[in-house]
């Protein structure tokens, strides 16, 4: 072997092992910070604390109750307006839109994907909190809706574009009309593609924080309907964080493994299933 | 070679003459975008008799079948010129849905909805809004696709459970559950067993007294064996148009001789 | 629905209600005009941010001008809104994370890609979705708890004592600052690099791969020299979509990066960054001219990302065009 050939082969044995280490540091990530919540947050997770309000300040225990209601209320809005025009626009986009509609809509969608989700609570203050006069669930809602429009866009319209085209030609070749095509055999196709991205784009939404500030803002107590400002959870996590008392930081820690708990879960959940359906269709 | 197929083609003659025709295709020409993919073509569909389009791949035999119940209308940048009557009706004035629910389609490949046995069968009865007496009407469509035996006890179950040849058979028992007057099969045995295929033959047999049935098929012996009327395309053009026994024994085109031979193909 | 006999003529009496009923039951001119609506909501809606984020913003606008961007006097009790030390402190966390995490995120990506085995990668990319959907704030959690303490009592101290010559690495160890909230975005941004780049590799044609191969070339040249400079607008655009996701990260910024709006070469110095900024004083703000400042400055961001987002695309676009013209 010449010189020359032992160095291409060296340098290619050493780049090869340093991708490798790249992408192990970065999955040993996961572990870490999955870890670092088990360790930390577990001792503090009784049953109380998913059942009281949270402590007068200053003093110990307490619970996060009512912020696991305020993101349930937050989610709840948010899919009301998420879901439709999401989903909607995706049966546009993958069965009726020509090609440059199509184009204009889907650049807008992946652009929206795109905006600081701070920018967005802003935006949500403008249009809400500022004709409303004041802080609400409404608003934190809006605002987690409208992030949620583009991610379900997006993937609906794939999940819909994958259903193969002899389906639709077998219904209408019994004289189904498109839009009754689409209602009863393209959608139900496709129904647990949607399924799934509509629980990822929730899972997603659920762990915001920057936008709910100045919308739902937050609360030390319940708060009944939507009209008035609410706790969530990761509003919840951040302000103990950046408290001053260590009591919180433990809450905060317990607070953050129960919200990574329900996001991971979601995802290893839904992206199973998906993974097992995509490997079932082909 | 000599061009340009002397017979005025359209009727074939002995016995043609004599029947009633369901459907009359007068001038076809079809493009897809700038290409044209059918000339001047003219056929006669004879009522409650099977006709089958043959010809190498390419010869546009589904195109001009997918025309008859207007399926190309689902392509964007299609065109059709001259007429195809149903009845003496154009098919192009009347209501898509309609038409479609009267003259039915079967594909190359079996293409049951996710659904059902049942509500795959059920399907065209409810788009076209019938909502009593579902159940009889799915179970005599099954019994004609000669499926009801094998599927009575699993109605419930997913039509995906189903192997091929009877997914196959289901397509048809969806197809018949509206009770058209015709119906169209394109390729529907290219994807199956030959005793799928012997299972389908036979029933396209019976299903011809009370229904007239248009059949692609790439396979000549299937061609023989259920058609009454065969005919032959090549490039677009109907080169041939006959009886079966005659376009297969005696054939006029000297294309059609070649094809059937197996010179090319 | 009425039956419909086959054998009617084609005698054609449209009267209201059958005309209705034919809108009814064929629909699609009603589904189209329903689902566009939808669809086309998406447009207004960007119109509308951005448009809101405008008319909010006028009053600083037209006060500030241009010196907005220049100044460094942040003074609500005042009426002084500059916000140069909120774009220094965005833009050097930004430079920071970008120098982590793209020599990291793309020596991933061709590992997953080009490298490993199938099995192996598809596992290796599982985990790192999951990574991407951690929400920021536990992200912040995690550093506030363990990185600044780690950064204050032993890498800064460890920088200052070999490399303290340099103005980068001067003053105090804090623990939070500019570099803490780098380090932070680097690891959040890493999986984006990851998953968009390793799309745009896995999109390269494998006669590329193979033609490169036969000539003789070892697996790494033709990682280098083919597939990734094959894909190098694809994985450019990657690059800009990350760095878009740095510029507006908020929660995890703003729990380590010390919230003071100062301008210091030092990396270990605290800092601000727009998107802080925001965070903190929005709920706060009282003062018309304050929540006009806060916006335009929201503003700025949108401009930012749109820009970087719409740069990023085309570039994708483009390498995924380059790769389906080839391979068909």
């Amino acid at each position: 072997m010449t010189a020359r050939t032992i160095w291409r082969k060296s340098l290619n044995a050493l780049m090869l092992s340093i991708t490798g280490i790249c992408a192990l540091v970065t999955v040993s990530t996961l572990f870490l910070i999955l870890g670092f919540l088990v360790w930390n947050g577990a001792r503090s997770l009784h049953w109380t604390f998913f059942t009281n309000l949270p402590a007068p300040t200053g003093e110990i225990g307490g619970g996060i109750a009512n912020a696991i209601l305020g993101s349930a209320k937050l989610l709840l809005v948010a899919a009301s307006i998420g879901i439709p025009i999401g989903l909607i626009g995706a049966i546009y986009l993958a069965e009726y839109a020509g090609a440059k509609w199509a184009f204009f809509i889907r650049y807008a969608a992946d652009l929206m994907n795109g905006v600081p989700s701070i920018v967005i609570g802003i935006f949500a203050y403008t249009i809400v909190v500022v004709s409303m006069h004041h802080f609400s669930a409404l608003a934190g809602g809006f605002a987690l809706g409208i992030m949620m429009i583009p991610v379900i866009l997006r993937s609906c319209e794939e999940f819909l574009k994958a259903v193969p085209r002899s389906l639709r030609e077998g219904a209408m070749a019994l004289g189904a009309s498109k839009w009754r095509t689409i209602l009863t055999v393209v959608v139900p196709a496709a129904s647990g593609g949607i399924i799934t991205a509509i629980l990822l784009a929730l899972a997603r939404v659920a762990g915001e924080t920057a936008p709910l500030l100045f919308t739902a803002f937050g609360n030390q107590f319940w708060s009944s309907g939507f009209n008035q400002p609410t706790a969530a959870l990761p509003v919840v996590i951040y302000n103990y964080a950046m408290s001053s008392y260590e009591d919180l930081h433990q809450q905060a820690w317990a607070a953050g493994l129960v919200l990574l708990g329900l996001v991971l879960v979601t995802n290893l959940l839904t992206r199973m299933v998906l993974g097992r359906q995509t490997a079932q269709g082909r | 070679m000599i061009s340009v197929p002397s017979v005025p083609a359209g009727a074939p003659k002995e016995t043609a003459q004599d029947l009633p025709m369901r459907m009359k295709v007068s001038n076809l020409d079809f493009y897809y975008g700038k290409t044209q993919a059918l000339f001047k073509v003219n056929v006669n569909i004879a009522t409650n008799r099977v006709t089958a389009l043959i010809g190498p791949s390419g010869c546009g035999k589904s195109t001009l079948l997918r025309t008859f119940n207007r399926m190309h209308e689902t392509l964007s940048h299609t065109r059709l010129t001259g007429t195809i009557q149903l009845d003496g009706e154009d098919i192009l004035r009347q209501d898509v849905t309609r038409l479609r629910r009267r003259i039915g389609m079967v594909f190359q490949r079996p293409n049951p909805f996710p659904k059902s046995i049942y509500d795959n069968v059920a399907y065209g009865l409810r788009v076209n809004g019938h909502k009593k007496a579902l159940h009889d009407a799915v179970e005599h469509s099954l019994r004609r696709a000669a499926l009801w035996e094998e599927v009575k006890d699993r109605l419930n179950k997913s039509a995906y459970g189903l192997s091929g040849g009877q997914q196959q058979r289901l397509c048809i028992a969806r197809a018949l559950a509206v009770d058209p007057e015709v119906l169209l099969l394109d390729e529907p045995c290219s994807a199956l067993d030959p005793i799928s295929t012997a299972k389908i033959e036979e029933l396209l047999i019976q299903l011809k007294e009370n229904c007239t049935i248009v059949i692609v098929t790439h396979n000549m012996q299937q061609a023989a064996r259920v058609s009454d009327f065969t005919a032959f395309m090549l490039t677009g053009e109907l080169v041939e148009f006959s009886p079966t026994p005659h376009l297969f024994t005696t054939p006029t085109d000297p294309r059609t001789e070649a094809y059937i031979t197996g010179r090319f193909g | 629905m009425a039956t419909l006999s086959t054998t009617a003529g084609p005698v054609r009496q449209i009267s209201r209600s059958r005309a209705l009923l034919n809108l009814l039951r064929d629909g699609d001119e009603l589904a189209h005009a329903v689902t566009l609506t939808f669809g086309a909501s998406i447009l207004v809606i960007t119109f509308l941010l951005i448009y809101e984020l405008w008319i909010h913003s006028t009053l600083s606008r037209q006060k500030f001008g241009f010196s907005f961007f220049f100044t460094s006097t942040w003074d609500p009790n005042f009426g002084q809104f500059g916000s140069w030390p909120f774009i220094y402190g965005t833009l050097v966390t930004t430079a920071i994370s970008l120098i982590i995490a793209v020599p990291l995120g793309i020596g991933a990506a061709i590992f997953l890609s080009e490298l490993a085995p199938p099995k192996l990668s598809r596992g290796l990319s599982f985990v790192i979705d999951l990574l991407a959907a951690v929400p920021s704030v536990i992200y912040g959690l995690l550093a506030v708890f363990t990185l600044v303490p780690l950064m204050r009592h032993t890498i800064e101290p460890f920088l200052k004592r070999n490399l303290g010559f340099l103005p980068l690495f001067k003053g105090p160890a804090y623990g939070v600052g500019f570099l803490t909230a780098g380090i932070v975005l680097a690891v959040m941004i890493v999986p984006y690099i990851i998953s968009v780049s390793r799309e745009v590799l896995l999109a390269v044609p494998q006669d590329q791969r193979e033609a490169s191969l036969g000539l003789g070339a070892t697996r790494w040249e033709t990682t280098w020299k083919v597939v990734v400079s094959y894909a190098g607008a694809g994985i450019m655009g990657s690059v800009f979509l990350s760095m878009a996701r740095a510029l507006g990260e908020t929660m995890a910024v703003t729990m380590v990066i010390g919230n003071q709006p100062k301008v210091a070469a030092s990396l270990l110095s605290p800092g601000y960054s727009i998107a802080s900024v925001i965070a903190n004083e929005f709920a706060e703000a009282t003062a018309d001219l304050h929540l006009s400042a806060l916006t335009e400055l929201g503003l700025v961001l949108l401009a930012l990302t749109l820009v970087l987002n719409g740069m990023a695309r085309v570039l994708i676009i483009m390498t995924a065009r380059k790769g389906s013209g080839v391979a068909q």
